[in-house]
C-alpha cells in the first residue's frame, strides 16, 4: 500500500506540472506519464486487462497529442486572475471534497472483495459460473463478451460512431489544397 | 513539418527500424485480439496496438506509402465491415428463439482453454479488433491531416502529410 501511495503522489506531482508549466511539450509529457504510472497502479491492484489497455491508449494519445502540438506556438495569456471566479471554484472544490470523503467512509477498505460484503452481488456469480456458461478463462473478457455483450456493442458503436462523425466533419476542408481553397468559401479562418 | 527527408518521411534510421518492428507489433496485436479470453487483453487493447503500428508506419514513412498498404477508405469500409459482423454475430444469436448476442456456439467449459473455447466471444473480440484499429486509425489520419490549432484560432490543412 505504501508503494501506492507513492504511484499516487507522483500522479499528483505530475498533474500539477502539467497544469502549471508553460511549454505544451512537457505538460504532455507529464500528462503522459500520469497515464503510465495509472496503468502501474492498475497492474498492483490486480487488474492486468486494464493495465493494458490503458498503457496502449495512453500511448496513442500521446503520438496523437504529441503531432497536434509539436512546432506549435502557444499564445499565452497574462493577467489577473479574476478574484469571484476564483473564489467560486475553490468553495466548489472544497464542498465536493467534503462531500467525497463523507462518502468514501462507506466505502470498503482497498482490496476487500465485494463478495465478502455481498454473497448475493451479481460478481459473485460471473466468478463462479464464468467458466462453466462461456468456457474462457479470463473473466473479464467473459463478462464484457458473454454477460455484457450488448453494452461492449454499444461501445464499439459509439467508437465508430465518434470517429465517422470526425472523418465527415473534418473531410472537406481537409480535402483542398491550399492553392486550390478559395477565399470566399472559408467560413472560419483561412487555410494556408 | 520539419525535419522531413524523404516524402514527409522521418530518417533513414526511424523508417529501417520501422520496417522491421511492423510486422512484429502487428502480430502481437492480433495475439492480443485472439487471446483476450484466455489471457489479459482482448479485442479493444489488440486493436490499439494493431492502430499504433499503423500509426508508426504513417510517422515513419508518410502518408502516401501507408496508403499502399491500407488506405482511409480501405480503412473505413473494414470498420463497418467489422460493426456489421458484430451485429450479425448477435442477430445470428437469435436464431431458434433465442437472446440478442446469445452465445450460441459457447464452447466446452472442461476443455484445455483454446482459440475456439470461448463460442462467439472469439468473434467478437475479432470484430472488436478490425472496429478499435481501423477507427483509431482513421481518426489519427484525419485528425494529423486537420491539424487542431491551439494558438490564435487559424485551422491550418495541412496538404502535405508524414511529417511531424
Amino acid at each position: 500500500m505504501a508503494l501506492l501511495g507513492i504511484l499516487l503522489f507522483l500522479m499528483i506531482i505530475g498533474a500539477v506540472i502539467a497544469v502549471e508549466t508553460r511549454n505544451l511539450l512537457s505538460s504532455i509529457v507529464c500528462l503522459g506519464a500520469i497515464g503510465f504510472l495509472l496503468s502501474i497502479v492498475f497492474l498492483f491492484l490486480g487488474a492486468p486487462d486494464l493495465a493494458i489497455t490503458q498503457l496502449v491508449v495512453e500511448i496513442l494519445c500521446l503520438v496523437i497529442l504529441i503531432r497536434a502540438t509539436i512546432h506549435r506556438r502557444v499564445e499565452t495569456v497574462a493577467g489577473n486572475r479574476e478574484f469571484v471566479g476564483l473564489a467560486v471554484t475553490v468553495v466548489m472544490l472544497a464542498i465536493v471534497l467534503m462531500l467525497a470523503i463523507s462518502m468514501m467512509a462507506g466505502f470498503p477498505s482497498l482490496g476487500t472483495s465485494v463478495l465478502d460484503r455481498m454473497a448475493q452481488a451479481p460478481s459473485h456469480f460471473y466468478l463462479l459460473q464464468g467458466k462453466a456458461q462461456t468456457g474462457v478463462t479470463n473473466i473479464v473478457t467473459a463478462i464484457l463478451l458473454d454477460f455484457r455483450a450488448y453494452d461492449t456493442l454499444g461501445e464499439a458503436t459509439v467508437l465508430f460512431c465518434a470517429v465517422m462523425g470526425a472523418l465527415a466533419v473534418l473531410r472537406r476542408s481537409a480535402r483542398r489544397r491550399p492553392e486550390e481553397g478559395d477565399a470566399g468559401d472559408e467560413g472560419e479562418g483561412g487555410a494556408e | 513539418m520539419s525535419g522531413g527527408t524523404h516524402q514527409g518521411g522521418m530518417s533513414l534510421i526511424v523508417r529501417t527500424v520501422t520496417r522491421w518492428l511492423k510486422a512484429f507489433i502487428l502480430l502481437f496485436g492480433i495475439y492480443v485480439v485472439l487471446y483476450g479470453h484466455v489471457s489479459p487483453g482482448g479485442g479493444f487493447a489488440g486493436g490499439v496496438v494493431i492502430a499504433c503500428a499503423y500509426i508508426l508506419l504513417t510517422l515513419a514513412e508518410g502518408r502516401e506509402r501507408t496508403a499502399r498498404l491500407l488506405s482511409e477508405r480501405l480503412a473505413a469500409v473494414l470498420a463497418v465491415a467489422g460493426l456489421l459482423f458484430f451485429l450479425g454475430v448477435g442477430l445470428a444469436g437469435m436464431v431458434g428463439g433465442r437472446a440478442f448476442l446469445d452465445n450460441f456456439l459457447v464452447g466446452d467449459s472442461g476443455a484445455e482453454p483454446a482459440l475456439a473455447s470461448g463460442g462467439i466471444i472469439e468473434l467478437c473480440e475479432i470484430a472488436i479488433g478490425i472496429i478499435v484499429s481501423m477507427s483509431l486509425f482513421l481518426a489519427f489520419a484525419v485528425l494529423s491531416r486537420f491539424r487542431v490549432s491551439l494558438g490564435d484560432g487559424d485551422e491550418t490543412a495541412t496538404g502535405e502529410g508524414g511529417a511531424s
